[in-house]
């Protein structure tokens, strides 16, 4: 086991070191899918987020009942229980959301983040530390939903959650809302998170 | 919608992963080789049929008549899962050199968005039996079509002079939405 973390890094490394989209690759379909616009990021970003958290806390606390051969079924049926809730609460009070969405949400359960996390860390930590880490990762996954659904949105379509930034000069590029643009978008993210890296390493040698 | 008109937008216009971003991880992740790539697409095509088949079932004799439609995502998964688990046996048993061939790719499908996807939006769009069958292996075709094209691209790129920090996953991703761009030329197909 790696030495112990102190709390303030273990909840800073999902925001960069480890950041699940753009250093891990995690979850890559639900951050292309849904960051058209911002508010669906955000919504999809907070789901994700309950999520992780919950099965986290769930996990850690009963990590040493579960009989290590069936652990992952029992991590993916903690998952979807709480993905349930997640899709029920979504349809129920934000119904526009939870059509937008689509079948997004209840995607959630095959998140590689989630999973990755509880095999990875919930299952060999304290609750108090799965619970910060998953705090972190979940941090870290909403800035980059809100990251490339903020491009997207204002270039795409000229407006920030809704609200029109861009006058009337400005042609919106459709490219931007469509597939294509997320991916391009994506990739010239990581590229130039991937640049930032190597500058910082090269600085700190 | 005719038979064949779904066959051929869920392998070209409405492609798993250039149009709804599903099996993102696979597709990044085995196309650095196009015999690979192949036997990838093939295992999904696979899978994906069977658990068209499977999750048609356990919705329409299940969880509709007794009105738990709100298991479905904890029935699906289950269901892919054990799936999955048994297709590897059968072939393991029956086929071993289709084993060799498939072996590694099989237990990286239960994770693989792109089947649970495809359960879902077949039970969101309410598809009949034989649509949803339809529906899973063109869907299969197509993620199939997506990954080999995307593999043999890369295999070129390996030879391209790609600037340092997009190597790897950054490139892939740009090859991916320029694809995605000519894909989207289909759409006129299907009004």
């Amino acid at each position: 086991m790696p030495p112990k973390k102190s709390i303030g890094a273990e909840y800073l490394k999902g925001l960069w070191n480890e950041n699940p989209v753009f250093r891990q690759l995690l979850g890559m379909c639900p951050t292309l899918a849904v960051t058209n616009a911002v508010i669906n990021g955000i919504a999809m970003g907070l789901a994700t987020a309950f999520v992780l958290i919950l099965s986290s806390l769930v996990v850690s606390s009963i990590k040493k009942l579960i009989p290590s051969q069936v652990r992952i079924a029992t991590y993916i049926v903690i998952i979807a229980s709480f993905v349930t809730i997640a899709d029920r609460f979504l349809a129920a009070f934000f119904p526009p959301i939870s059509k937008a969405l689509g079948p997004y949400v209840p995607l959630i359960v095959v998140n590689c983040i989630i999973l990755g996390r509880q095999e990875a860390f919930s299952s060999r930590n304290s609750i108090g530390r799965s619970l910060i880490d998953a705090l972190g990762m979940s941090t870290g996954f909403i800035l980059a939903l809100l990251l490339l659904s903020s491009i997207r949105e204002l270039l795409g379509s000229g407006s920030f959650l809704g609200h029109q930034l861009l006058g009337s000069w400005f042609k919106p590029w459709t490219i931007m809302i469509l597939p294509a643009g997320a991916f391009i978008t994506l990739g010239v993210l990581l590229g130039i998170a991937l640049l930032i890296e190597s500058k910082t390493k090269a600085r700190s040698v | 919608m005719d038979l064949l008109t779904l066959f051929v937008a869920a392998i070209l216009v409405n492609n798993f992963v250039l149009y709804y971003f599903l099996g993102i991880c696979p597709f990044l992740g085995v196309s650095k080789k196009i015999d690979a790539a192949f036997s990838m697409g093939m295992a999904v095509t696979f899978v994906m049929t069977l658990t068209a088949v499977a999750s048609w079932m356990i919705n329409h004799w299940i969880l509709i008549p007794f009105g738990l439609d709100y298991l479905q995502i904890v029935s699906f998964i289950l269901v892919i899962a054990s799936l999955v688990q048994l297709v590897e046996m059968f072939i393991r048993k029956m086929s071993p050199p289709l084993y060799q061939a498939l072996g590694i790719y099989l237990p990286l499908i239960t994770t693989n968005c792109a089947i649970m996807g495809l359960a879902l939006l077949a039970a969101l769009k309410n598809y009949d039996f034989i649509k949803t069958v339809v529906f899973g292996v063109g869907s299969g075709l197509g993620f199939t079509l997506a990954i080999v094209l995307m593999s043999g691209i890369r295999e070129q790129l390996d030879l391209a002079d790609v600037p340092e920090p997009l190597k790897g996953a950054g490139i892939a991703l740009i090859v991916a939405g320029i694809m995605a761009l000519a894909f989207s030329g289909f759409s006129g197909m299907i009004k």
